[in-house]
């Protein structure tokens, strides 16, 4: 019984840690509490002072991201009749006309498309290259797996000016194809080196079965080391698309009205008069959100994907 | 020991066989596999690597493409070099970059050594506590700026509502003295977690048997923290310096978009400054030269950094 006690936290310790730790938990999410609370108020309860915890909620922010508005004089607004539709009739109270969509939709649907383009060409090109790098003799194999890595290193910026001038040669600047092969570069290391990790695990000796049964190397690949490696394959493919999906620096460079992404829209968005906060926190709301929910389905995979498969737990 | 056999077992596998199967030999596998990735990692990013070094020599400017390119020697890097204002960016980075890690290991081990006490529910508030780390830096950034706001800004109402201060008597991000930390503040927010899940990692390898037999040798608690869970748990906290170290040097998104280097140029990092040289000012040539000064300098830094890491896993 005393050896147990040893390893094993006293109730009191496991209380205190509890407490503390709780309480940090409770500080840090606030901020993220806040925005999507900010995405439901109106701008002027946004800005009251003290903070509103309690408010009325209102969609005027989701309204908000996904349009744009004009401001009109009553006469003219009583000269237009009746709103129809309840987002019409949401803003008409401020005394604003919905003039046309805003691009957030737009800009959303690059994220997507780039974001998943993206990820798919990673792990595919990654699955095959992690495979070859745990099963084959690859000549000069540290050498390459580290320059994999090294490309990590670099600051985007440095290497963004030639891209640039690269992507304006090849046409390629502002296209939802150059920016899914860029980040499918960016992400290649991270793509390499979680699933060489993955399928380091799987025992050889399936394959070794799969092979004196007659499989060419390839099906043994196709048919035995995939479904085995789906688990680290598809936690991976979550990494690849977060990782898409929060870039900043290099869309903001290389992309400006056609394919820009929602992370250099996002902070752009300004109401009628000066920043509209609420629908910034809407619009960062529904970008935010699938991020938390894959981060919690991810959880046990988190540690191992963060370091590039360095830690393992 | 077992990939020898599996090539062992893919040799004794008869060549006219392994042809009749239309498989492929496992070293044109081997190529036809690792191929792609390196062509397009070499064509991303290696030759856009080389192509910077071959600009840094020269005077070319994006914004004039018909103006003779010139080539100037080490006329750009020798300007960097002794350009007062750089220097000044690599004290705010150098300020960014400690701040910020000393904060987060402080907090992240002691995050973890809590959580590693085993509460019920540990699980649950450890997901909480890393959600902010998943997150664009570029969105929550710019969310900050509001919470950031003098009088109504949440942040400055939490300060006032603790310290009495008056909530509108101070701007995070815009005085001079305050802003440097307002991004220390933001991005120990975001990246404690980082640390917190690879100390946690590195608390959880380390045997109970160890403190078992440390007990029965009645060494005190304080001196098992000290000879056993700090220098176990060393390698661990050194591989998350690294990474934060990487990428805090890197750092563009979060601080573009909290402060956009300001006031003044209070809080432009490096990453900012080169982006200014380049995009703004389109001095395509020096700000090449000042990327690959920036590509050395993490480099080099990274590789010693490496060194001192495997030294302290042998121990």
């Amino acid at each position: 019984m005393s050896s147990y006690s040893v390893t094993e936290p006293s109730l009191r310790q496991k209380w205190v840690a509890g407490i503390l730790v709780v309480g940090y938990a409770l500080i840090t999410i606030l901020p993220l509490i806040w925005i999507i609370a900010t995405g439901f108020k109106t701008p002027s309860d946004a800005i009251a002072y003290p903070p509103k915890t309690f408010f009325t909620p209102t969609v005027e922010g989701y309204v908000n991201v996904f349009t744009t508005r004009t401001r009109l004089s009553q006469e003219q607004l009583q000269a237009l009749g009746e709103p129809t539709t309840w987002y019409d009739k949401l803003v008409r109270k401020d005394g604003l006309v919905i003039s046309g969509p805003s691009r957030f939709a737009e800009r959303f649907t690059n994220s997507v498309i780039i974001g998943f383009g993206s990820t798919v060409l990673c792990i595919v090109l990654g699955t095959v290259a992690a495979y070859a790098f745990s099963r084959f003799k690859v000549p000069l194999k540290d050498d390459l797996l580290f320059f994999i890595l090294s490309t990590r290193m670099m600051p985007p910026i440095a290497v963004a000016i030639p891209i640039f001038l690269m992507f304006r040669s090849l046409g390629l600047s502002d296209t939802h194809a150059g920016m899914i092969l860029l980040y499918t570069a960016v992400n290649l290391s991270l793509s390499v080196w979680l699933l060489k990790g993955f399928i380091d695990e799987i025992p050889v000796e399936y394959e070794e079965a799969a092979l004196i049964d007659g499989y060419t190397r390839f099906q043994a690949f196709y048919k035995v080391v995939l479904p085995q490696a789906a688990t680290g394959i598809a936690s991976t493919a979550i990494f690849c698309l977060i990782f898409a999906w929060n870039e900043y620096a290099f869309a903001v460079l290389l992309t400006s009205g056609n394919a820009q992404t929602a992370p250099p829209f996002i902070p752009t968005i300004i109401g009628v008069s000066g920043q509209d906060w609420p629908a910034v926190a809407a619009g960062a709301t529904i970008f935010l959100v699938p991020v938390m929910v894959f981060t919690i389905l991810l959880r046990k995979h988190l540690l191992r994907g963060i370091t590039f498969g360095a830690v393992r737990k | 020991m077992l990939k020898s056999s599996v090539d062992r077992v893919a040799e004794a596998t008869p060549h006219a066989i392994a042809g009749r199967m239309r498989g492929l030999s496992d070293r044109t596998l081997a190529w036809l596999f690792v191929a792609p990735s390196i062509v397009l990692l070499l064509a991303v990013n290696i030759f856009p690597l080389i192509w910077t070094i071959r600009l840094s020599f020269t005077n070319f400017r994006v914004n004039r493409p018909n103006a003779a390119v010139e080539f100037v020697g080490l006329k750009n890097y020798l300007n960097i070099l002794s350009d007062r204002d750089i220097w000044l960016t690599m004290q705010a980075t150098a300020h960014f970059l400690i701040w910020t890690i000393v904060l987060q290991v402080l907090i992240g081990f002691a995050l973890a050594y809590l959580i590693n006490k085993k509460f019920r529910g540990n699980d649950l508030w450890t997901t909480i506590i890393v959600l902010p780390m998943m997150l664009s830096p570029a969105v929550v950034g710019n969310f900050w700026t509001f919470l950031y706001q003098p009088q109504i800004g949440l942040f400055n109402y939490a300060v006032g509502f603790l310290t009495g201060a008056d909530p509108s008597s101070f701007s995070m991000i815009g005085d001079v003295a305050l802003a440097p930390w307002a991004i220390v503040i933001v991005d120990t927010w975001m990246w404690t977690p980082f640390v917190m899940l690879i100390c946690l990692a590195g608390l959880r390898s380390i045997p109970p048997s160890i403190y078992e037999a440390a007990e029965c040798d009645r060494a005190s608690r304080w001196r098992q923290f000290w000879t056993i869970t700090i220098p176990l748990v060393l390698p661990f906290l050194m591989l998350a310096v690294l990474f934060r170290g990487i990428e805090n040097f890197k750092m563009f998104d979060l601080v573009v978009q909290l402060t956009g280097g300001g006031p003044g140029s209070i809080t432009e990092l490096t990453s900012i400054n080169l982006k200014r040289e380049a995009f703004e000012k389109w001095r395509t040539g020096y700000a090449s030269a000042y990327a690959v000064i920036l590509f050395v300098t993490v480099f080099g830094l990274a590789s010693i950094y490496v060194k001192a890491l495997n030294k302290v896993k042998q121990r």
